[in-house]
């Protein structure tokens, strides 16, 4: 074991990028002229040198097994020389730099059947996520599960080109958002709604107590003894269910089945085209966790992007597309309600009510 | 093989035309890994009832570093001994997240023999992530990992894994090497990566243009965006050919056919209105344009973005814990960003010195720039005020003058202020 530490390697970084690229990627690095889609899922790109690519993007899982992942390799073997590639919202890119290869591509991805081809242009592509019930410690919902379903339901739009612009859907499966989904077309996210329950029989030992009362945004902790234990009290009239008590002491759960749900959001995006990048603005507070198939999400969710591709204009993100008629006719038109919960009271509240007379009945 | 429990609520997520992730793991319980048919045990178990199934954190690692390693543990054990340990490894993806096959099948033999045999390609940050192991398995893997060329990735209140957008190897929007920048970063800071030493995580993203691809400008602390300060380039047959509908609007993005009417759709749409179309001929006045790539992205064929490239740095980008989501400000209008990025990374230096100097423990370097103030941030790095750092300048009059802004100083003498002004 001594011998093995001298010689443990460390710091050595990930293996350079260029040793992943395929030699057509080498050669003509930074040389791109344009691209073209030539139906979803299906790009070549131009180069200057003459050289062109077609790259050929799949839905994939985000969460897989080796298996899977050396039947992609299998693929990538046997028609991209060894190489392909992951997009940032968890597709799988097969590139061929032969004409000859495509279709021959195509019709084997076709042939598996886990490999839908799509996700490019006036879309929805693949849901980016967090780990939900299959590995977090913190989720109000889980993650997985809840992207299959709602990709189930709008797959015609992954492999279409029929909306007025790209709709890029995210999921967090707590406020944590490690998926940071508060910039999303449409964001789905877990929430809790019971404050903490504390075990304070336990919590000294298992916490710091004054880190656990730093952790609150709202100081609603405060110490406590409570019988002959040193522990906290909680203010749940301060409470805004962020858990981020919890991630400091374990002694303060808030997962609860009846308190814990999913909450949408609509209308950001990160991208500068036209406008600026825009937040997520709150559709709906609260839907119950409803596994397997979480029915009403997915139902809303359909909703929200079916009214919007009947209204938007072209080339109109699902924000500026509500920024354009104003939010009362985004609810109006979706038929979702509008409560007190829309109507921010935190930080920066004030900045997000409506300060002039103009609005529509 | 591994003994499958019974799972009708995970099995209705095998139907549907998605790829399911159930079906997947299932296959790979059959061919005996315990873990896979342990953990849909245990989402089963989730799924009834509606709550997770995990241990709060657990502290583990490999022998030198601080992160990289996320402990979990089950709560149900004895239900489900195949995930007693469900720990997670960060591997550093290649930047871009280009694979040779034969290198993956390196991390994908050690995971088979060492580990659950699932991962996440790959996690929100980038990284590949081994979702999976059992403590005495840690070393060695992260061993057999480093002497195949692998490492492992950041985690805690350290540097986390830098990721970037395809860039130059197969966009022609790119203006940055994006790649290049991510690796160098990586490299430079390998210490940081690996060693939390700070108030709260730090992210890194590159974005070869403003359109964002790798979401820089929302979720990182320091956001690089390539852009340009020349003149966009017109291919003006191109733009011919888009008048007279020869070229699919939007590159194909709305269908190979989909006609463009460059007036309403480009020319119209432009923030600025800085173009204009005459018969088959576009101008743009360059000057007004703010770059915010529409035009662009509608006629790839037609329009380039100019050729004095470099970088727009933006910094403070957070999801909502805890003061509330915020975007990253502009803090550098435009750097040239050249290997070996000398002046970025000295920028870099004094940012991180100030945060670490002024962060409090869990708070984001956008939380500390708030509640410090931009302008102390821009101090301390060495930046003059530019009106490109704000949307609009304050409306409130509370200016916090320094004392050596004010000819006298604040020291005054009272008696000197009566003598003029009767009490």
């Amino acid at each position: 074991m001594a011998e093995f530490q001298a010689n443990k390697l460390t710091d050595i970084g990930p293996p350079k990028y260029d040793e992943m690229w395929p030699q057509v990627i080498k050669d003509n690095y930074g040389k791109w002229l344009y691209h073209e889609i030539l139906e979803p899922g299906v790009l070549v790109h131009v180069s200057e040198t003459g050289a062109k690519v077609w790259s050929v993007r799949c839905g994939a899982t985000r969460l897989m097994t080796i298996n899977f992942l050396e039947d992609i390799c299998k693929i990538a073997d046997e028609f991209c020389g060894g190489y392909f590639r992951f997009t940032t919202r968890n597709n799988v890119e097969f590139i061929v730099s032969d004409q000859a290869k495509l279709e021959p591509l195509k019709a084997k991805l076709k042939a598996d059947g886990r490999f839908p081809v799509g996700g490019t242009g006036a879309s929805i592509t693949n849901i980016v996520h967090t780990q939900g019930w299959v590995h977090c410690h913190t989720p109000a919902i889980d993650a997985s599960g809840v992207v299959k379903a709602v990709m189930d339901e709008l797959f015609e739009y992954f492999g279409s080109h029929k909306l007025p612009a790209q709709v890029r859907i995210s999921l967090a499966c707590c406020l944590n958002m490690c998926g940071a989904v508060h910039c999303s077309d449409i964001s789905i996210l877990g929430v809790h709604r019971k404050p903490p329950v504390i075990e304070h029989s336990h919590l000294d030992k298992m916490c710091e107590i004054p880190t656990t009362i730093a952790a609150c945004p709202t100081a609603a902790i405060k110490p406590a003894k409570v019988d002959e234990f040193k522990s906290v009290s909680v203010n749940v009239d301060r409470c805004m269910f962020c858990g981020n008590c919890y991630t400091m002491c374990p002694a303060m759960p808030l997962a609860d089945a009846a308190g814990d749900g999913i909450a949408l959001w609509v209308g950001g995006k990160v991208s500068n085209s036209k406008s600026m990048p825009m937040f997520s603005k709150l559709a709906v507070p609260y839907i119950p966790n409803e596994p397997p198939r979480w029915p009403t999400t997915v139902k809303t969710v359909k909703k929200i992007v079916e009214v919007y591709e009947a209204n938007a204009m072209k080339y109109e993100r699902i924000g500026e597309w509500a920024q354009r008629i104003g939010w009362e006719k985004f609810f109006e038109k979706t038929g979702l309600e509008f409560s007190h919960h829309h109507i921010d009271d935190y930080r920066f509240a004030a900045t997000t009510w409506r300060t002039s007379t103009q609005f529509k009945w | 093989m591994a003994k499958l429990h019974d799972t009708p609520m995970l099995d209705e997520l095998e139907k549907g035309p998605w790829p399911s992730f159930v079906t997947d793991i299932k296959n790979m319980a059959k061919d005996g890994k315990d873990a896979c048919a342990d953990l849909l045990g245990q989402l089963e178990l989730s799924y009834n009832d509606k709550e997770g199934h995990w241990k709060h954190g657990g502290i583990v690692g490999v022998l030198g570093y601080g992160g990289g390693v996320i402990g979990r543990y089950s709560d149900v054990p004895d239900l489900f001994p195949g995930v007693e340990h469900f720990h997670t490894l960060r591997v550093n993806q290649p930047a871009s997240k280009f694979y040779k096959t034969e290198r993956l099948r390196e991390i994908m033999d050690i995971w088979n023999r060492r580990g659950s045999g699932m991962l996440n390609m790959h996690g929100s940050t980038g990284d590949i992530i081994l979702l999976g192991a059992f403590t005495e398995q840690l070393e060695t893997i992260f061993a057999e990992l480093t002497q195949k060329g692998w490492d492992l990735g950041g985690s805690g209140s350290a540097l986390r894994t830098p990721s970037c957008c395809v860039g130059k190897a197969r966009c022609e929007f790119a203006c940055i090497d994006t790649q290049d920048i991510c690796y160098s970063l990586t490299m430079e800071y390998q210490d940081e990566l690996h060693r939390p030493a700070w108030p709260y995580k730090f992210k890194f993203k590159v974005d070869g243009c403003p359109n964002c691809c790798v979401a820089s400008i929302a979720r990182s602390d320091c956001s690089i965006i390539g852009t340009w300060r020349d003149d966009i380039r017109i291919d003006q047959k191109a733009v011919a050919a888009y008048v007279a509908g020869e070229l699919a609007a939007n590159g194909g993005g709305h269908g190979s056919k989909a006609k463009l009417d460059v007036q309403a759709d480009v020319v119209d749409r432009c923030p600025t209105q800085c173009m204009a179309l005459e018969g088959n001929k576009l101008s743009i006045n360059n000057a007004e344009c703010t770059r915010c790539m529409h035009c662009i992205n509608m006629m790839p064929r037609a329009l380039r973005p100019g050729t004095d490239t470099g970088a727009t740095i933006l910094v403070g980008a957070k999801a909502p814990i805890l003061e509330g989501a915020q975007m990253a400000s502009v803090i550098i209008p435009f750097i040239k960003m050249e290997e070996p990025y000398e002046e970025f990374k000295e920028f870099v230096g004094k940012m991180w010195d100030w945060w670490d100097e002024n962060g409090k423990n869990r708070e984001r370097i956008g939380e500390c720039i708030q509640r410090l103030g931009l302008s102390a941030f821009l101090q301390a790095v060495e930046i003059e005020p530019d009106p490109r750092h704000v949307k609009e300048p304050r409306s409130n009059p509370y200016i916090f003058y320094k004392e050596d802004e004010v000819s006298g100083g604040f020291e005054r003498n009272i008696e000197d202020y009566r003598k003029k002004h009767a009490r």
